[in-house]
């Protein structure tokens, strides 16, 4: 037992310090750190650096193009990545779809649709929740009736995230009615520009378009897009869930957010005095920052463990997001009342105008709401935990 | 980067496993518990003959040359069978402290005698109104002569009343509350002058009130040097809290089994209780805070032999902090959900609540040690 990086891991980490050094441009690095609206030009550009230097998938092995690190490796580079101010790459592609693809899928689909995530020419996103099938997501009705060489999809799917810019969705649908809910369900992969395709936005608590609705109205895919077998859709999807989930702990974004909240307890005045020196706040910062390190630990044993992660990964999940939670409540109130002002054009990197407070205060409370999402997504809080109760303690 | 443990921890922590499960039943540590005598001497032998006794102890020494992490297996055991034998008194703080501070003379007479089993020692440090303030001591050695006189008043000496000979922190300089000005001493638990008040402790440890009144101890008792024993005294707390840590984490995990097993077999309304969510998405917790915890005590075990002492104490103020905050989760959940049965003295749950309560009060509580992470946050950031 050894919680000392090794000598290599810690040249790794120097390396990749350097290259983000070099290569991370400071206007992403600005927009970055000072929480402002996310673009899509800017994680495509990131994409592509990334992807020129061949460390476009490092989560993926070298023969799909991947950087072929190890768990560790992954998470150093996370973690440097996040304390740069680089953005967090997009895990539909990257860390959803293409591990299905890569597990079940045809080489023909391995081919296809991999290069594009990889280099982030292709856009995707996620096709799971409907309606009527948040956590009780086998009950999905979207219908895909194969007709000759094509499925006929109609439905709706919700809560698509960054939906409006995909060229891909992967979906849930429902082939056959037959059997138990989860035994109808076939993984489709699906053209965003096909005809029949609507997506129409969901404004989010904080005025921002991040997710929308996705109606499907006899939109005609190919069969060869099918994933595996037809109406076995429902073990990709738990396969895809696991990989989510680790991804979901987010460490190295936290540690980038904790050291930006220890620096604005220090520069917030309280009176007086730094806001740091208030000790109910800053016994609460001490808390955090405790949770924290055992969450980055924790996360290290799971990934480490010769097990590997199976339903453990649920914990991750659950202290993950509960931690980012209060990240971001912490920082909303480190910034107090200034944070009460709604300003959304100053969040874009070009905004001179007035603000109140620090630029910390503008996406303070904005960020906060957003976040509450996180305990709800990638299932809820709630559904990790009947997970434990099922999957680990046999309840 | 891992977390492996080695082939011999694997084994060590196997037989413990073994030793817990099959040799200290319930009925057997009862019986202990209310000799009063505090050690089942038997017991004590068969952790001599394992090497138990004098793991961490260099081989010079008769030990084994181990380190925090093979402490960390032993306490996990422990804390997973509720073994109440003065181990985290005598070999763990004591020991540790001697093999850390002590000179050849003084380690070749007292580590020998605890790795064999024949010697109990016990570390007589806090005192009455310092809560827990480590720099905070009354306690006086003058000097006379080739001897020290020691006087004043000490409390929760676990396993006093048990001990051959104690560690007697006094001030030799400095004011009450300095860390400058502490020494350390050997003292005879006999000598003249020594007046041992051993208790039970609610969960079947035991403790003791010790006062000392002009007790004479020649010069060559003095461990380490003079003025300068603080930094020996932390470092020897910090050994301990992070085998409290894992004995926590042994008793939660068995809380944890133990619960689980009761909500699966308990009907009520025609099923077993484990199968309504409310339960269940308690008992998730449980185990949530318990893995969080194991981490921790991990990260302490690491940290605990560190020399760089900032890493090291904030390391184990961390780890106490969480692992303190889970004890009272999971003994509290441990209970309620035995429903009547968690609060009857013939249940296993209700031993394991005590013993994971108690824990967090000892070497400072969750409060306490969160102050020590805050504080050190205001350090850093001036």
């Amino acid at each position: 037992m050894d919680l000392n990086y090794t000598p290599e891991q810690e040249a790794f980490r120097a390396e990749v310090r350097q290259f983000l050094d070099e290569n991370l441009p400071d206007d992403i690095r600005e927009r970055v750190q000072k929480r402002l609206r996310p673009d899509k030009a800017m994680t495509e550009r990131w994409q592509k650096i990334l992807f020129d230097k061949g460390w476009g998938a490092s989560t993926w092995p070298k023969e799909f193009g991947g950087t072929g690190w190890d768990p560790i490796q992954q998470i150093i580079f996370e973690e440097e990545c996040a304390l740069a101010g680089a953005p967090r790459q997009l895990d539909f592609g990257l860390r959803m779809v293409a591990p299905v693809i890569m597990t079940f899928g045809s080489d023909e689909q391995k081919q296809r649709f991999l290069p594009g995530i990889l280099s982030g020419e292709d856009w995707w996103c996620q096709g799971y929740s409907e309606p009527g099938a948040g956590s009780d997501l086998a009950s999905l009705r979207t219908s895909a009736k194969r007709e000759g060489d094509h499925y006929i999809v109609n439905g709706q799917k919700t809560w698509t995230t960054l939906g409006q810019h995909a060229d891909w969705i992967f979906c849930l649908v429902r082939t056959s009615t037959e059997g138990k809910p989860q035994q109808g369900i076939s993984f489709l992969l699906i053209d965003m520009n096909t005809s029949g395709i609507e997506v129409r936005p969901i404004i989010m608590l904080d005025g921002e378009h991040e997710i929308n609705e996705v109606y499907f109205d006899n939109v005609q895919v190919p069969a060869e897009n099918l994933i595996g077998e037809e109406n076995q859709g429902w073990t990709y999807a738990k396969f895809l869930l696991g990989h989510e989930r680790t991804g979901l702990a987010n460490v190295g974004q936290w540690k980038a957010l904790m050291k930006r909240l220890k620096t604005v307890a220090r520069e917030e005045q309280d009176g007086q005095r730094p806001l740091i020196e208030n000790t109910r706040f800053r016994d609460r910062l001490a808390q955090l920052d405790a949770e924290l390190r055992a969450l980055e630990l924790t996360v290290l044993r799971v990934l480490t463990d010769k097990r590997g992660p199976g339903p453990q990964a649920s914990i991750l999940k659950i202290r993950g997001t509960e931690i980012g939670q209060q990240l971001f409540e912490m920082l909303m109130e480190a910034t107090g009342q200034d944070a009460i002002a709604h300003i959304p054009e100053a969040l874009e990197l070009d905004y001179s105008g007035p603000r109140v407070g620090s630029v910390d205060a503008t996406p303070a409370a904005g960020d906060y709401f957003n976040m509450r999402k996180l305990s709800i997504f990638g299932g809820s809080n709630e559904i990790q935990r009947n997970i434990i109760a099922q999957l680990v303690l046999g309840l | 980067m891992n977390f492996d443990l080695t082939e011999e921890q694997q084994m060590l922590n196997d037989s413990l496993r073994r030793f817990v499960t099959n040799e200290y039943s319930f009925e057997k540590r009862e019986a202990i518990i209310s000799s009063g005598a505090g050690i089942d001497r038997a017991t004590w032998a068969n952790f001599a003959s394992m090497g138990l006794l004098g793991f961490t102890f260099p081989e010079d020494y008769d030990g084994l040359g181990g380190n925090a992490i093979d402490t960390m297996v032993v306490m996990e055991n422990f804390g997973r069978g509720l073994v109440v034998e003065p181990y985290l008194a005598t070999v763990v703080l004591a020991g540790g402290l001697i093999r850390d501070a002590g000179n050849d003379a003084q380690k070749a007479d007292v580590l020998p005698g605890i790795a064999s089993g024949e010697r109990l020692l016990a570390l007589a440090h806090s005192e009455p109104g310092a809560r827990y303030n480590l720099s905070q001591v009354q306690t006086t050695a003058r000097k006379d002569g080739d001897h020290f006189m020691i006087s004043g008043q000490k409390t929760a000496v676990l396993h006093g009343g048990q001990a051959d000979q104690l560690i007697v922190s006094a001030r030799t300089s400095g004011g009450i509350a300095d860390e400058s000005g502490l020494s350390l001493f050997l003292v005879d638990a006999k000598a003249k002058g020594v007046r041992v008040d051993d208790f039970a402790t609610h969960d079947g440890h035991r403790t003791a009130e010790i006062s000392l009144s002009n007790v004479a101890v020649s010069a060559d008792n003095l461990i380490g040097t003079i003025d300068e024993a603080f930094p020996v005294i932390e470092k020897a707390m910090d050994l301990g809290i992070a085998a409290l840590c894992a004995e926590a984490v042994g008793a939660m995990e068995a809380m944890n089994a133990t619960t689980l097993e009761y909500i699966k077999t308990r009907k009520q309304f025609g099923v077993p209780i484990g199968k309504f969510q409310v339960l269940q998405h308690r008992m998730a917790d449980m185990f949530i805070q318990t893995e969080q915890a194991k981490t921790m005590a991990i990260l302490a075990a690491s940290e605990a032999d560190s020399g760089d002492r900032a890493c090291r104490r904030e390391a184990i103020s961390m780890a106490k902090t969480l692992v303190g905050q889970a004890a009272r989760y999971v003994g509290q959940e441990g209970v309620q959900l035995h429903g009547g049965m968690g609060v009857t003295d013939e249940m296993f749950a209700a031993h394991l609540f005590k013993r994971l309560t108690l824990i967090n009060l000892l070497f400072g509580d969750a409060d306490h040690h969160l102050a020590q992470v805050s504080d050190n946050l205001l350090a850093a950031s001036a």
